[in-house]
């Protein structure tokens, strides 16, 4: 295939209390080859060579892993290819002549910093409020493996614990839920008798922080289910549920 | 039932209007769901809306969720208007009369049970109102396509076994139920 030309339509903020807008880009030669973050790249060059501000966006492995990047392509959460994370998303996806609209992930618990940039710390907090368990690490504790746990629950666990916290559940979520997350975060321990130790409290608090931190409610349009690009599934919201509606009950 | 014996309709609407239980403590609960249901249903809705200040320039809904899940809040409004109809049509005349005028015999001045002939007399000749009541019952129907299966979700029932068949038990409900009282208003409309 020969070298694209595209339009790009980029959410631009100069800063958190800017207003913002979208600004159009035209870019040319990009090959089928690039990643979208290598024709984010070229654009970039291009804007800088011509005396123009860069457009800022988070990026870090760029092996699909870390849960950086995070933008929302052509109305859709890191893209329109399922499973993939936009540093994964490669230019072959589209054709010359496209225009792609590029926004930021979009909820109030994810405030814009800078263009594409968004403060995902809300992630952090809910995890702090509950996402771990507590073990003396004084030089006794026990081997993990000590303890035999049924294969599917570990399986299971491994599953959720797959969740890199990306936030594309929240930025595709029409309410800007963040239930997707939460819940994979909580099953992961839920599952394991390691986690189960605080299980009747890990759901209560992580769901309040989730509360506090105001995302919305979740109403099981499935959409996280399938823009989440490591898979995780509506089953561990399920699962949330159960744990926090059992933690209420046992008050 | 109406469509099957008018008779069989008298003596079940005759028994349901005077029991009780049935109007002393299954009418309260189901009034006070119905409303706890629309009132909270809206409040999330609004919580939702507040949750995204800045709205998208595009946003693909239909690549990754149905209408049905998406439009909930369309579909339950509608149902909403339709039920304050039904309670302007039916609802409100029944307890004008049982309850303020305090006639629980439920017959005409001719003896024969009022319900069926009632019921009747809103659909015949009234193209406007079976309109209105086919419309809301489609919505219904809409609503609960998601609606139903939903609820199991929320409560934490999410089984790799189970839920394929509630969905599909779920579905034949939404379309069964809301197509058998968009018959209704149908048949008395044709056949009147």
């Amino acid at each position: 295939m020969k070298d694209m030309n595209l339009t790009l339509k980029i959410w631009r903020q100069k800063g958190a209390n800017d207003k913002g807008k979208m600004i159009d880009y035209q870019v040319a030669g990009i090959s089928e080859h690039m990643s979208f973050l290598e024709m984010m790249d070229v654009l970039n060059e291009q804007l800088i060579n011509s005396g123009d501000s860069p457009v800022a966006f988070d990026h870090d492995c760029r092996e699909g892993i870390c849960g950086s990047c995070s933008m929302f392509i052509n109305g859709e959460a890191h893209g329109p290819v399922k499973g993939t994370t936009t540093c994964q998303l490669h230019m072959r996806s589209f054709k010359d002549g496209d225009t792609i609209y590029i926004e930021p992930f979009r909820a109030k618990a994810f405030p814009v910093l800078k263009d594409l940039v968004v403060d995902r710390s809300s992630f952090d907090r809910i995890q702090r409020s509950g996402g771990f368990i507590s073990v003396n690490t004084s030089g006794n504790t026990q081997d993990a493996n000590a303890l035999p746990i049924p294969k599917q629950d570990a399986d299971l666990a491994m599953d959720a614990a797959a969740c890199i916290g990306c936030g594309a559940c929240v930025a595709t979520c029409k309410n800007s839920s963040a239930m997707l997350f939460v819940g994979a975060k909580i099953s992961q321990y839920a599952l394991l008798p390691q986690g189960q130790v605080e299980s009747k409290t890990r759901a209560q608090n992580m769901v309040a922080q989730m509360d506090a931190e105001g995302f919305g409610n979740c109403t099981n349009t499935g959409a996280c289910e399938v823009e989440c690009p490591k898979g995780i599934d509506l089953s561990n919201i399920a699962r949330m549920n159960r744990e926090f509606l059992g933690g209420s009950l046992k008050g | 039932m109406s469509v099957i014996s008018a008779d069989l309709f008298n003596n079940v609407s005759h028994f349901m209007g005077t029991n009780p239980v049935v109007q002393g403590l299954l009418q309260p609960i189901l009034i006070f769901s119905v409303v706890f249901h629309f009132v909270w249903g809206m409040y999330l809705e609004y919580q939702n809306t507040q949750a995204r200040e800045v709205k998208y320039a595009m946003y693909k809904g239909s690549a990754n969720a149905t209408w049905m899940s998406r439009n909930m809040i369309i579909s339950g409004l509608a149902v909403l208007a339709f039920l304050c109809l039904h309670f302007y049509d039916f609802w409100i005349p029944e307890i004008n009369v049982k309850y303020i005028q305090g006639d629980m015999s439920g017959k005409l001045p001719n003896g024969d049970y009022r319900y069926h002939e009632e019921l009747v007399h809103k659909f015949a000749g009234q193209p406007i109102r079976v309109s209105l009541y086919v419309l809301s019952f489609v919505m219904l129907s809409l609503h609960l396509l998601h609606g139903f299966q939903s609820s199991f979700q929320s409560v934490g029932f999410n089984n790799s076994k189970y839920t394929p068949i509630i969905k599909k038990l779920g579905n034949i409900f939404a379309i069964a139920v809301p197509a058998g009282f968009v018959v209704v208003a149908l048949v008395h409309f044709f056949a009147h």
